[in-house]
């Protein structure tokens, strides 16, 4: 069994700054933070490790970015819990998540959070998903 | 050829019949239309079967007569307008009362034909029908485009604003519950990263304000003969600070003065853009070259950088609104990703193009040309 110091938290976004504070709010529960601020660059840590859980940013490069990444970390890792933020909702009106079937099928996420979550919501969320 | 469903309603098979005769080989055709429109007859010999009818099939024009057995052509007419179908709908009738017209207009008939007609009167009564459907439909359909881009510039927007909101407040609720420690110096990169946003969060609205100004045309344009050189020197001079503190040198080369006709603070706009640009997008060391020439093609503004450059799917994007060309090279680079956008609609404004060549870690060149005058 690894500790939380010894399990590895890959976080992608695009935005330098929430990347930033996505770092330290990790780095402060205790695990490890591995940055990269493009799908890109998310792609490209994964050909090297296997994270213990995936924190993304939907909109990067594109806007479906993070759930193409989500997918293909899916792909390579199926158990690996992925957690994709967003701003979508509440500018566009657009309404994702998982409740249904058919968006459980298509969006390869475990848990689906909009932006301006509190740092301690956050947590419990990661130390659900890794069963802590 | 476009078909136009039509419904004829009338309880005498003569008119039904006459009608779908006359409309079989008849087209309606405008210079302004892409396409001519037949028309396809269908027919009904009481409201209650015409009912039946729009409730499964579309129908475009709705031949009406008033006086039908069961229920009257003004109620098919109601039930039309609260089903809130796009149906253009002419009223046949023998008698038309004032009243029944007013009631019928009132329920959105858009026009009467007495009858008994000739096969010229229902042509030229068809043409101006279809005239007015054509038109009605084309025009919400625009609305509709102009709409969904409007939509689209504000949620991209809001995005843009909210973004540096949520990154100040990030860094603010980490100093406020003194999350990395009670030592201030330990914060001072939040701090000056929470300045850096606010100082990007300056620059978006100083652009759409630019870019407001030249959409709604409201600006009054200062035409005068312009030095371009001197305009040039100019935005050098007011990028220099920026470019010393990234060790950034700019060349200028353009001694002769270029004179063209425009709006000074337009070509200030062109020219502080694409040199910051240049300055912001380059190097640790890099250089920057910016010339102003007379060519044969015409005036001849080039600002060339030795930067961090783009590939070819990313230079494809370069000129629209809020494309920011996103990567770990530019990721502590702020910019509205408006400044572009309003270059190219400012060239344009002045019958010029712009063009960009680029290689990704050799630099970027952007070319904008007026044609003489």
């Amino acid at each position: 069994m690894k500790t939380n110091a010894m399990k590895t938290i890959l976080l992608v976004d695009d935005d330098p700054d929430q990347l930033e504070q996505l770092k330290f709010h990790v780095a402060r529960f205790g695990y490890r933070p591995v940055t990269a601020c493009s799908q890109k660059e998310g792609e490209a840590i994964l050909e090297k490790m296997a994270p213990d859980l995936a924190i993304i940013d939907l909109m990067m490069e594109n806007q479906d970015s993070g759930f193409i990444l989500s997918y293909k970390i899916k792909q390579r890792f199926p158990h690996v819990p992925v957690i994709i933020i967003t701003a979508v909702t509440a500018e566009s009106g657009l309404k994702f998540s998982l409740e249904t079937e058919d968006d459980r099928r298509w969006i390869k996420a475990d848990k689906y959070i909009e932006k301006g979550i509190r740092p301690d919501q956050l947590h419990r969320e990661i130390n659900k998903l890794l069963k802590v | 050829m476009s078909i136009l469903n039509v419904l004829v309603v009338d309880d005498e098979p003569g008119i039904r019949t006459g009608v779908a005769r006359v409309l079989r080989n008849f087209t309606v055709g405008f210079p302004f239309m892409d396409d001519d429109f037949r028309f396809e007859t269908r027919e009904a010999g009481s409201g209650e079967e015409a009912i039946a009818i729009l409730e499964k099939e579309p129908v475009d024009i709705l031949l009406l007569d008033n006086k039908l057995p069961g229920i009257y052509g003004i109620e098919v007419l109601e039930y039309i307008r609260q089903q809130e179908y796009d149906i253009e709908v002419m009223m046949i009738t023998s008698y038309a009362s004032l009243d029944l017209a007013v009631k019928a207009t009132n329920n959105g008939a858009f026009n009467f034909v007495p009858k008994p007609f000739t096969p010229q009167e229902l042509k030229s009564a068809m043409e101006s029908i279809t005239k007015h459907l054509y038109l009605k439909r084309m025009t919400r359909k625009l609305n509709e485009q102009g709409k969904q881009v409007r939509f689209q510039f504000l949620s991209v927007l809001s995005h843009e604003l909210k973004s540096p909101i949520n990154a100040i407040e990030g860094y603010l609720k980490i100093m406020q519950e003194k999350q990395a420690g009670g030592d201030i110096d330990d914060y001072q990169g939040m701090i000056s990263r929470s300045l850096e946003r606010i100082k990007g969060m300056r620059g978006l609205i100083m652009d759409l304000l630019d870019l407001t100004r030249i959409e709604s045309g409201k600006k009054k344009r200062n035409i005068i003969a312009l030095d371009i050189t001197e305009i040039a020197r100019m935005a050098m001079h007011s990028m220099e600070p920026m470019a010393i503190q990234r060790s950034v040198r700019i060349h200028f080369s353009g001694d002769q003065p270029v004179y063209m006709h425009s709006d000074p603070s337009e070509m200030e706009i062109i020219l502080n853009n694409l040199l910051s640009n240049a300055v912001k997008y380059n190097r640790e060391g890099g250089e920057v070259f910016l010339s102003v020439e007379k060519k044969p093609q015409g005036i001849t503004i080039d600002v060339r950088d030795t930067g961090i450059g783009m590939d070819e799917r990313e230079t494809g994007e370069l000129f629209k609104e809020f494309v920011r060309i996103r990567n770990s090279k530019t990721k502590e680079i702020t910019g509205s990703g408006l400044g572009l956008s309003i270059v190219k609609k400012l060239t344009e404004l002045n019958h010029g193009t712009i063009s960009v060549s680029s290689k990704p870690d050799r630099g970027s060149h952007f070319s904008v040309v007026f044609p003489g005058e």
